[in-house]
C-alpha cells in the first residue's frame, strides 16, 4: 500500500505536464465550489446582518379600535408585562403627522412619532447628547422630546448645542432633552433616517387627537421564538378584536426566513454548476489515466511477468488516479480560498472559505479520482502479459 | 540427473487467425531436469516464443499438460500464475524490460516486492544480487545510464533475486554485441556451474551451441533434442 502511494507519486512526478493538466480540471472545479459557495454565504450572512440591523427581532402589530372593540395602551402593556419571557421591549407608536418649526426654519419631512422609553432600544440607537425620553415623561405628559441628528444639525448646527433647546412642533413647544447618534453615515438628507423627532407616546396620543393607538412594536429575546412570540400576539388580539381583518401581526424575522431560503438555492444551484466542473474533471482523469495504462502497457507487461497480481496492478493505478486527484483537490482547496478571500475583501465581505464547502469538493474530488480511475485501472490489470511485453 | 523441473506432456498452442488454424506448438514433449542448460532453437515463426511463454507460464497451452515444479498450470488462475512465475521463474529478456523510471535497486526488488518480502531484506537481498553481477556501485542510477552490457546484468540480477528454480534467457544478447555477448553467456554458464537451471531461447545457432542440450523447434514440433556435440554434429 505505501510502496503504492511511492509509486504513485514517482509516476505523477515523472510526467509533471500531463499530471498538471489532469489536476487542472480538479484545481478549478474544487475552486470554484469553494468561491461560489463561500461567497454565497459571505453575501448571504452580509444580508442577514443588514437586515437584523433593521430588526429582525422586531414583531409590529396593527390594529384598527372601533368603538365596540378596542385595545388601549393599558392593556398592551399588561399582556407585554405577562409574556416577558417572550418580549424584550415594547413601544406604541403614534405618528403625528406635523410640521416641526425653530424660529424661521421649518422642516415639514420630519418623522415625528409618540412612542415609549424603549424605543431607544428597541431601534438600537445611541444618543449623542442628553437623554433618553422617561417614564416619568409619559406618565406626566412632559412636552420633551428626543431629535435625530439631522432635526439637531438642521436647526441647531450640532447635538451639542440642540439640547435644552425649544422646538415647535405641530405649535406646541418642546424642549430637546436628547440627540440620537447619526445612523446614516454617507448621507443625510430631508426624510432620511436621522431625520426625526420622538415624543412620550402619550403626548403623540394627544396630539393626534386619536383614543387609542394602532401601532405597536415589539422585540423578542430570541429569533427561535419568533413564530411563537407572534402567535402569542395574535391569540391575544384575536381574543378582543374576534376578526382577524381588524389586527395585523408581522414578524420581521420571517421576511428574513424567506430571503435566506432564497440565498440557499441559489447557493445550491451554483454549487451545482460548479460541481459539474468536477465530474467534467473526473472524466479528464479518466481520459489521462486510460492513456496512461496504454502508454505503460509494456512496464505492465514486466511487473506481471515478474509476478504482480491483478490486484496490485489496480491498486497501483486506483491509487494512482486517487492520489492524482487529491492533489488537485488541495491545490483547489488552497487557491479555492486564497481566492475567496481576495473577492471577499475586495467586494467588502466578510468571507471565509466554508468548511462545508472544502471537505465536501475535496472528499468529491478524491471520489472522483478513485471512480474514473478504476475502470482504467481494470483494464490496465487484466492486460495479458505476454501482449503487454510485444508492445512498444 | 535430478528430478523433472520442467515436464510438457503433447502441448498443443491454437491461434485461429481469420479461418486458418495456426499450430504456436503442435504436440510438444519435453521434459527438463533441474540443474540443465538447455537452449530451445528455432527460426522466428517456428514456435519457439509460444513454448517459451507456456514455459514461463505467462500463457497456458490450448491442450495438454504442463508441469512446473511438479504443479500443473493448466487449472491455474492469473493470480496463481504471476504467483507462481513471482517463484519459480526469473526472466531475462532480449530488450532487458527494466523499468525506465526505477533505479537499478528498485528494478532487482520487484520481484521480491511482488513476493511481499519485506522491505529491509529486499534491499539486501537485491544488493547481494547486484553485487553479483558487479554493479553493486551504481544502484542509484537509471537504466538509460548504463550500457546495454550492464543493463542485461541488471536484468540477470532481477531474475537471480527472487532465487527461482529456472531461469528463462528469451534472446538474452539479442542486442547485445558479440563481446558483451561472451560475458553474458559466460556469465549464464558460470550460473549453471553452480546448479542453476538454464534455459535460453534463441534463433542462433552458435549461441545454442554455448548450451549443454539443445532442444530444436520447427512448425511448432520438435524436431530434435539432445546434447549439445550432437546438434554440433548436424549443423
Amino acid at each position: 500500500m505505501l510502496q503504492s502511494f511511492k509509486l504513485a507519486l514517482k509516476s505523477i512526478r515523472s510526467n509533471k505536464m500531463r499530471s498538471f493538466l489532469t489536476m487542472l480540471g480538479i484545481i478549478i472545479g474544487v475552486a470554484s465550489v469553494i468561491i461560489l459557495v463561500s461567497l454565497v454565504n459571505a453575501y448571504m450572512s452580509y444580508m442577514t446582518e443588514s437586515f437584523a440591523s433593521l430588526g429582525t427581532n422586531q414583531i409590529n402589530v396593527n390594529v384598527v379600535n372601533l368603538s365596540s372593540r378596542s385595545v388601549s395602551v393599558e392593556e398592551m402593556y399588561e399582556f407585554y408585562e405577562g409574556q416577558e419571557e417572550l418580549f424584550d421591549n415594547m413601544s406604541p407608536i403614534v405618528n403625528v403627522s406635523t410640521v416641526v418649526k425653530h424660529g424661521s426654519d421649518s422642516m415639514s419631512s420630519t418623522n415625528v412619532m409618540g412612542v415609549s422609553e424603549e424605543y431607544l432600544d428597541i431601534k438600537g440607537y445611541d444618543l449623542a447628547q442628553g437623554r433618553n425620553i422617561q417614564y416619568s415623561d409619559i406618565i406626566s405628559r412632559q412636552k420633551v422630546c428626543v431629535a435625530g441628528y439631522y432635526v439637531a444639525a438642521e436647526l441647531y448646527g450640532s447635538p451639542e448645542k440642540a439640547v435644552d433647546q425649544t422646538v415647535k412642533i405641530g405649535g406646541y413647544a418642546f424642549r430637546i432633552v436628547g440627540v440620537a447618534q447619526r445612523q446614516d453615515q454617507d448621507d443625510m438628507d430631508d426624510g432620511g433616517t436621522d431625520d426625526f423627532i420622538w415624543m412620550p407616546y402619550s403626548c403623540g396620543v394627544k396630539m393626534s387627537r386619536n383614543a387609542n393607538i394602532g401601532s405597536y412594536i415589539f422585540t423578542i429575546r430570541s429569533l427561535d421564538a419568533a413564530s411563537k412570540a407572534k402567535a402569542c400576539i395574535s391569540d391575544f388580539l384575536q381574543e378582543i378584536f374576534k376578526n382577524d381583518d381588524l389586527y395585523h401581526v408581522t414578524a420581521m424575522s420571517e421576511m428574513l426566513d424567506s430571503l435566506n431560503s432564497m440565498i440557499a438555492m441559489v447557493s445550491a444551484g451554483l454549487g451545482g454548476i460548479a460541481g459539474i466542473s468536477l465530474l467534467v474533471a473526473g472524466v479528464g482523469v479518466m481520459n489521462i489515466m486510460l492513456v496512461s495504462v496504454t502508454e505503460r502497457t509494456r512496464e505492465i507487461g514486466i511487473r506481471k511477468a515478474l509476478g504482480a497480481r491483478k490486484g496490485v496492478i489496480l491498486q497501483q493505478f486506483v491509487i494512482e488516479a486517487a492520489v492524482q486527484s487529491a492533489m488537485g483537490g488541495i491545490i483547489g482547496i488552497v487557491l479555492g480560498s486564497a481566492a475567496t478571500t481576495a473577492v471577499g475583501a475586495a467586494a467588502g465581505l466578510n468571507a471565509t472559505p466554508t468548511p462545508s464547502a472544502v471537505i465536501v469538493s475535496f472528499s468529491v474530488s478524491v471520489a472522483i479520482g478513485l471512480f474514473f480511475g478504476y475502470a482504467p485501472a481494470r483494464r490496465a490489470a487484466a492486460l495479458n502479459p505476454i501482449d503487454a511485453l510485444r508492445s512498444e | 540427473m535430478g528430478t523433472a523441473l520442467i515436464e510438457l506432456r503433447h502441448i498443443y498452442k491454437i491461434y485461429q487467425m481469420g479461418s486458418e488454424e495456426v499450430r504456436a506448438s503442435d504436440d510438444v514433449s519435453l521434459t527438463i531436469d533441474r540443474g540443465e542448460f538447455v537452449a530451445i532453437v528455432g527460426k522466428s515463426g517456428s514456435g519457439k516464443s509460444t513454448l517459451m511463454n507456456i514455459i514461463g507460464a505467462l500463457d497456458v497451452p490450448t491442450e495438454g499438460e504442463y508441469l512446473l515444479g511438479g504443479e500443473d498450470t493448466g487449472e491455474m488462475s492469473d493470480d496463481q500464475l504471476a504467483h507462481i512465475r513471482n517463484k519459480m521463474i526469473g526472466f531475462i529478456f532480449q530488450q532487458y524490460n527494466l523499468l525506465p523510471k526505477l533505479n537499478l535497486l528498485e528494478n532487482v526488488e520487484l520481484p521480491l516486492l511482488y513476493a511481499g518480502v519485506a522491505a529491509q531484506e529486499r534491499r539486501e537481498r537485491a544488493m547481494e544480487s547486484l553485487r553479483r553481477v558487479g554493479l553493486e556501485d551504481k544502484w542509484k542510477n537509471l537504466p538509460a545510464q548504463l550500457s546495454g552490457g550492464q543493463q542485461q546484468r541488471v536484468s540477470i540480477a532481477r531474475a537471480l533475486a527472487g532465487n527461482p528454480s529456472l531461469i528463462l534467457a528469451d534472446e538474452p544478447t539479442g542486442a547485445l554485441d558479440s563481446r558483451t555477448s561472451r560475458e553474458v553467456l559466460d556469465f549464464l554458464k558460470e550460473l549453471n556451474d553452480e546448479g542453476n537451471t538454464i534455459i535460453i531461447i534463441t534463433h542462433d545457432s552458435s549461441i545454442a551451441l554455448e548450451a549443454r542440450r539443445v532442444v530444436r523447434i520447427h512448425d511448432g514440433k520438435i524436431n530434435f533434442d539432445g546434447d549439445v556435440n550432437e546438434y554440433a554434429a548436424i549443423l
